[in-house]
């Protein structure tokens, strides 16, 4: 289309022929100008589409991963402290009378602008009862009567004394920090300020991990299992048949998650009493809700699988596996040695997709998980909407990011995105 | 089984639910009642105002979209695909907090608009998949052909291009609409009560005790999506039928 305006005319130039144009430049040139143009024009129609998904998409995303290494709680609300700890890079441990007074100064500060809640939340976070402290002295701090302020503050609390404290605030006054990254994955600054694996006892987020990772591979094998067959079958049979049994296959996606869950509620009991607990690691309530997780899931994902399964074995022409039976091999040989070799990759595609749907799944172990059926999103939104750290949940959704990304890749480059097929 | 037991009053109950005056004589002022009050009933119409309105926004961009990514000269086509598939890849939870946070700061949070954009997004993976499924199969002579007739993009699009992916198009469009219809985590984060979505309401009533009315909200939604389902296998069929890939 865009050619046609191109007419080639011949002309002599210095002796060597150069094609042009009908205006005049040479082909080659109008030919690159003519392709960008049809590149430039495919490119703009993709473009209101693009510009949508990155602002209500990518730029959210982006934004929820600055939070996880962004909390400037502490740093805005206590300018004079961490101003003091930018001069004092080199004292380590519990401050001098400079130190305090900043200190003092800032819980005052803070207390009038009714922010020394979030400061104290920040400390917290690493310093487990660190909330109160600093309530309560910000409280007391209001009526001193003027410095020396160190001796007061101790008296007030004994806990300021402690170097693990003022490392922690000096870490905190920082607004840049990995400490959500570290606590994400169950590592923790030591007060010497390495770093250091936490308590046996509080490590719940790698095994959260590790369970996810688990869960998903189970559920990815199992709807490989029961799909496989399904697919085969669907590509053999006669279309009118095969029409009729996608549409089986189909429904369980098509039904509303939420009526699916609500039905395996009604056929498996209430599980009223160890829903909406939090996966405290010693609570070992509910374990057979947590089996009750993996047939279910299949079910719901089976559909995905079956989708790649079949797209693949669709495209098998059947006189493979009869000129292979006509050679002498049996029916298991033929399955083994002919079918099954040129079904990997529908088998590496459905499983995959099953394998990155299921990792970030939410729902179901929301509404039935029971207490170790929960998985690292409901974790996320635990910290999003009970315990409020909000950073540590930013932490968590990077580092699960990070692996869906990783997969997605993969799953490109085996298969290529361009080839998914819906139904 | 006792046949007392069977009764069709919970069906009566989504309608009665947060009426104010669900005892009253049913004429008129009962059923508008009904329209302006009860809970299931709300709900039902801001699934539907919600899942139409992205659906549209879906549908419209991703069309588009779709035209020149079938394009064989598009550039960085891969990656782009990939990037706007990604919606459907990304962890529910991720998007959920993510759009939480923007909308929060943008002054969207709480509002129709913010719930269809988002709900637009998750939907955008299915219509690029379908529409461009269905341009794969597309003569391109046959807008060549309009366009030496004298028909310029737009009404070579309407004229030729559209009525022929036109299956696909409204089945990527059935994708998302039930997308949007089915989705709760984005509502869960975003949404203030006035956005309360049918799936919403269900997780409301999961949580705290499942009542025979989410069992009958439950039923109907089944039979909707039947219903849903077999539309899209009809149109599949046409679509192939359309492009001859099968015969007929």
């Amino acid at each position: 289309m865009v050619a046609t305006d191109i007419t080639s005319a011949g002309r002599m130039t210095g002796g060597v022929e150069v094609i042009t144009a009908a205006d005049g430049t040479p082909l080659k040139q109008a030919l690159a100008r003519a392709n960008a143009r049809a590149r430039r024009r495919a490119f703009f129609l993709v473009l209101p589409l693009l510009a949508f998904v990155l602002v209500t998409f990518a730029i959210p995303i982006g934004q929820l991963l600055y939070r996880s290494i962004y909390n400037a709680a502490f740093s805005d609300n206590m300018p004079q402290l961490a101003a003091w700890f930018d001069a004092n890079p080199q004292s380590a441990g519990v401050a001098d009378e400079s130190g305090f007074d900043a200190l003092v100064l800032d819980l005052v500060a803070a207390r009038a602008n009714k922010t020394v809640g979030r400061v104290g939340i920040r400390v917290n976070y690493e310093l487990p009862g660190s909330t109160s402290l600093f309530k309560s002295s910000a409280r007391k701090a209001v009526r001193f009567e003027g410095p020396p302020y160190k001796e007061k503050m101790l008296e007030v609390d004994a806990k300021w004394d402690n170097p693990a404290l003022w490392s922690v605030m000096r870490r905190a006054s920082n607004p840049y920090t990995i400490t959500f990254y570290l606590a994400a994955l169950d590592l923790a600054f030591s007060p010497a300020g390495d770093i250091e694996n936490v308590d046996e006892k509080r490590r719940i987020y790698v095994p959260l991990f590790l369970r996810t990772l688990i869960l998903s591979a189970v559920i990815g094998f199992l709807c490989l299992l029961l799909g496989y067959p399904i697919a085969h079958l669907l590509a053999t049979l006669p279309l009118r048949y095969s029409n009729l049994l996608m549409i089986f296959v189909l429904l369980p996606f098509w039904t509303s998650l939420l009526v699916r869950t609500t039905s395996w509620i009604v056929l498996f009991g209430d599980p009223w009493h160890c829903r909406r607990r939090w996966p405290y690691p010693d609570d070992v309530q509910s374990d057979r809700h947590h089996r009750g997780d993996d047939p279910y899931s299949a079910a719901v994902y089976g559909s995905a699988a079956v989708f790649g399964d079949e797209n693949h074995s669709a495209t098998i022409p059947p006189t493979y596996v009869r000129a292979a039976r006509s050679l002498g091999a049996n029916p298991f040989t033929a399955f083994w040695r002919i079918y099954f070799p040129l079904t990997v990759p529908g088998i590496g595609a459905g499983s995959l997709l099953v394998f990155i749907l299921a990792i970030g799944y939410y729902i179901t172990p929301a509404l039935v998980g029971g207490a170790t059926g929960q998985l690292i999103s409901n974790l996320i939104a635990f910290h999003m909407q009970n315990s409020l750290n909000w950073s540590l949940a930013a932490a968590l959704a990077a580092l699960l990011l990070a692996g869906v990304i990783l997969l997605y890749w993969l799953y490109d480059r085996i298969v290529g995105v361009d080839k998914m097929k819906l139904g | 089984m006792d046949p007392a037991g069977y009764s069709m009053r919970w069906y009566d109950q989504i309608l009665t639910f947060g009426m104010s005056a669900p005892d009253q004589a049913r004429d008129t002022s009962w059923w508008s009642d009904v329209w302006e009050n009860a809970q299931w009933v709300r709900a039902a119409k801001n699934s539907i105002i919600i899942g139409s309105m992205a659906t549209l926004l879906a549908t419209v961009l991703g069309t588009i979209a779709a035209l020149g990514l079938s394009r064989p000269e598009m550039p960085y086509r891969r990656f782009i695909m990939g990037v706007l598939i990604s919606p459907m890849i990304v962890p529910l939870i991720i998007t959920a907090t993510g759009l939480f946070f923007f909308f929060s700061s943008t002054g969207l949070a709480g509002t129709y608009p913010g719930i269809i954009m988002a709900h637009a997004v998750l939907g955008i993976p299915f219509v690029i998949i379908t529409v461009t499924a269905t341009l794969t199969g597309f003569d391109t002579s046959l807008s060549r052909a309009a366009a030496s007739m004298g028909a310029n993009p737009v009404r070579s699009f309407r004229l030729v291009t559209l009525p022929l992916i036109l299956p696909g198009v409204i089945s990527g469009a059935l994708f998302a609409f039930v997308t949007s219809f089915d989705e709760v985590v984005v509502v869960l984060f975003v949404a203030s009560f006035e956005q309360q979505t049918i799936p919403r309401q269900m997780w409301n009533g999961i949580r705290e005790q499942i009542s025979p009315t989410i069992l009958a909200v439950a039923t109907v939604l089944v039979i909707f999506s039947v219903l849903l389902l077999t539309a899209i296998e009809l149109l599949r069929r046409r679509s192939e039928r359309l492009r001859g890939l099968t015969p007929g």
